[in-house]
């Protein structure tokens, strides 16, 4: 008598779940649930001191917050003092040393109301600061890099010579290491010398054109959104053309026989096709945005004035070159819990718009 | 090299029948000529006598760091390793290496100059072969074209006096950027290069006196001109924030390089006399340049340190810095092997060098707490040239780094208590 085992018997599911199972356990889960356990402790990475536990002190140092207004300075006759940037205000020791509930607190961002600054003040402003540029990344990268992904995707999908040449041309930014890619980058964005400069002052005619890209904090992320567009988009192309060709070309010719030009063709017909694929690509390429660490850590160590340091690159530069590797697994745990609040999120819309 | 080894190998000499024993050692990969020059040393060592045979691994530099600070977690750090000077208190306190002093003669460590010694809490924890220092580079041919002076250890340029001649010089055209501060570097460079201007301010990294107080010395008056004055050099463009490489200087894209010595013997080969080797900005009290390179350590769990002393005192004699030195151009850092040298001996090419480190070297602070104040100086210069309030900078380079030494608990020297206990 021989047993057959179902697919559906515990067995047989163990059985193939459970390798997979214990590289997970093994490589995702006990490593998170170190640095959980860090994040009680000091633990230092270079240090003769035992590692201590010390309660919460590494959640609250990440993540207090404090709201405060500064009034500008005045001189000894009680009028406003100004000089070529406006008005004068305080250095941030000077107002702490006034107010002694700020002492640990520096200020992470502000911005002048009327003639007030208002003060957002942390006791990590480093890491707020990575948060909103993590997030700004994401935001400008992901309409960029799905946008020239699925327009290449159209592109390379059109039947003419040469488009598995254009094929390769497209994707092989992808296979170039991204290292290779951001040195390449730093000289093409180079002020004085740099390919994109060097071509704005010959189309401009004035010497001094160009912006100092990875020099100045308004140009310095951008630059890098682009760039890493350009590296990316190459992997969304293909995941795009694969949609588009799952497409059945009967829905285009029944389209165009009801008369439909090629827009009325695009919106009707190829987007509702690409919507599962859409969604993967808006998602996928969302998460691969907060973990963006390599470029800012080879172009431009997330200066300057801190407009490219991200949350990976806090954790990096916090818990290896600070060795405070306490610190920097709260870093990494705080994040983890917001980007899966954010996963969970895009679910939830996602589910009420196919119900739709 | 036999007058320093013959007490020592007298000792071994009743061993010696026996094969030789392994001693590993770990070094930082640098440039060919070094490296060659580096094999040929453990060659001669091994071949001076057959006790020990070292056999050593080399590392990337850039991940040298690192490498060290994961073996020594897992307990597998090598009997003798490099170490960047400035790091090694750190790697003291942390009980990585051990302390000198009773291992190597005192023939062998009395002649080192400050540059070849790693000094930690009044002991000795690594000797060094060689020093480099910083100068300020320039053509004579193109100074003079600018109507410039070319400075001397006599008269050096003070700060003023340097910006007046970027300042000059870009206004006159020729140069885009005038000044070439080696912009292209990072890491250590950015504190080995521009601490040495506080100091010259009369300010400094942190309070030499207990390593605790930073507050109203790196934030202080004179540090407070000296961040001004750096950063209106990068605001008026007068140097480059982020040059696409390193050649400026050697293409004619600026004046003046402030750079290491590590550039001279390139620059001696390519402009020959034309070249002036200037010292490097005074700002009141003296030019100042930092001193120390890569030196060798003993690991405390190295199980043969007597093999691993008798290879250090190799390493420092005389003949073998001389050597080095012959072959990287490095400056040696003891007087007798500076005299074995072409270009070191008194009246050689590269002795204004030699006088640089005699006269304006200052050590940089020896506590462990110099990486956390080296990456938290790095990042206030970047911030600076990033355009960031200068008083605002330093500031926060204050805190960060009173910060770190609050959570250290003052790095407080737990070996030296406990080997007073015992």
């Amino acid at each position: 008598m021989k047993t057959i085992l179902g697919r559906d018997h515990p067995l047989a599911v163990s059985g193939f779940a459970g390798p997979a199972l214990i590289l997970f356990g093994v490589f995702v889960l006990l490593p998170l649930l170190l640095a959980a356990a860090a994040t009680f402790t000091n633990h230092r990475l270079v240090s003769p001191e035992p590692t201590r536990y010390i309660g919460l002190d590494n959640y609250t140092r990440l993540l207090a917050l404090q709201v405060t207004t500064v009034a500008p300075l005045r001189d000894a006759a009680g009028d406003l003092q100004r000089d070529e940037e406006g008005l004068r205000y305080p250095t941030w020791r000077q107002v702490r040393q006034a107010r002694p509930e700020l002492a640990g607190y520096r200020p992470a961002w502000q911005f002048e109301l009327g003639e007030r600054r208002v003060v957002l003040a942390a006791t990590d402003p480093l890491f707020y600061r990575s948060l909103i540029n993590t997030f700004l990344f994401a935001l400008l990268v992901l309409p960029l890099q799905c946008g020239v992904a699925l327009g290449l995707a159209l592109l390379v999908n059109q039947r003419m010579a040469g488009r598995i040449f254009f094929r390769t041309v497209y994707f092989a930014p992808v296979v170039t290491s991204m290292v290779v890619a951001s040195i390449v980058w730093s000289f093409m964005l180079n002020t004085d010398r740099g390919l994109v400069n060097e071509l704005l002052r010959a189309l401009t005619g004035n010497p001094d054109a160009g912006p100092d890209w990875l020099g100045e904090s308004s140009h310095a992320l951008l630059a890098i959104a682009i760039m890493s567009a350009w590296q990316g988009a190459g992997f969304q192309m293909l995941v795009f053309l694969a949609g588009l060709q799952s497409i059945s070309s009967e829905l285009y010719e029944a389209a165009t026989l009801m008369g439909a030009n090629a827009w009325q063709r695009f919106v009707h017909v190829t987007l509702p096709g690409l919507r599962n694929t859409i969604v993967f690509v808006l998602v996928s390429t969302m998460l691969m945005a907060f973990g963006l660490f390599t470029q800012v850590d080879v172009m431009t160590s997330g200066g300057p004035l801190d407009s490219t340091t991200t949350v990976v690159y806090h954790a990096v530069r916090s818990g290896f070159r600070q060795q405070d590797i306490g610190y920097g697994s709260t870093i990494t745990v705080v994040f983890f819990g917001i980007v899966l609040l954010v996963s969970l999120l895009q679910r939830v819309l996602l589910a009420k718009g196919a119900n739709k | 090299m036999k007058l320093v080894l013959s007490p020592l190998l007298a000792i071994f000499a009743s061993h010696a029948l026996a094969a030789p024993v392994e001693i590993k050692a770990w070094r930082h990969d640098t440039g060919d000529a070094e490296m060659v020059a580096s094999g040929r040393m453990v060659e001669r060592f091994n071949r001076s006598q057959d006790r020990w045979k070292v056999v050593v691994e080399s590392i990337p530099q850039g991940s040298y760091t690192e490498s060290v600070t994961a073996a020594s977690l897992v307990g597998h750090l090598p009997c003798v390793m490099t170490i960047d000077q400035p790091a090694v208190p750190n790697f003291a306190w942390a009980g990585n290496i051990r302390p000198l002093d009773d291992l190597l003669p005192a023939a062998v460590v009395a002649p080192l100059l400050p540059g070849g010694r790693g000094v930690y809490d009044g002991r000795l924890y690594s000797v060094g072969q060689f020093d480099v220092v910083l100068a300020l580079f320039a053509r004579r041919s193109a100074l003079a074209r600018e109507g410039v002076r070319v400075a001397t250890i006599e008269q050096p340029y003070t700060a003023q006096e340097l910006y007046a001649i970027a300042a000059k010089a870009k206004r006159a055209g020729r140069y885009r950027f005038p000044l070439d501060l080696n912009g292209k570097a990072k890491g250590e460079w950015v504190s080995y290069g521009f601490s040495p201007w506080f100091q010259s301010a009369g300010a400094d990294l942190i309070d030499r006196a207990d390593y605790r107080r930073v507050d109203g010395v790196l934030n202080g008056a004179p540090a407070l001109g000296v961040a001004r004055y750096y950063a209106r050099l990068f605001k008026e463009r007068l140097a480059e924030r982020n040059p696409a490489d390193e050649k400026g200087f050697e293409q004619g894209r600026s004046l003046i390089q402030y750079t290491g010595s590590w550039k001279a013997r390139d620059y001696a080969e390519r402009f020959g006399d034309d070249l002036a080797v200037m010292p490097p900005p005074d700002f009141g009290h003296g030019p100042r340049v930092g001193a120390a390179s890569w030196q060798w350590a003993i690991a405390r769990n190295c199980r043969h340190p007597e093999g691993a002393a008798a290879f250090l005192a190799h390493v420092v004699s005389a003949p073998e810095m001389a050597a080095m030195s012959r072959a990287t151009g490095l400056i040696p850092v003891t007087e007798e092997a500076a005299a074995l040298t072409e270009r070191y001996r008194p009246g050689g090419e590269g002795r204004i060098y030699f006088d640089f480190t005699a006269r304006y070297a200052v050590p940089r602070p020896a506590t462990p707490a110099y990486p956390a104040i080296s990456a938290a100086f790095e990042k206030a210069m970047s911030d600076l040239r990033g355009g960031k309030d200068p008083d605002e900078a330093m500031d926060e380079a204050v805190e960060a780094i009173e910060y770190d030494i609050a959570r250290n608990n003052g790095y407080r020297n737990i070996h030296a208590r406990e080997a007073a206990r015992k």
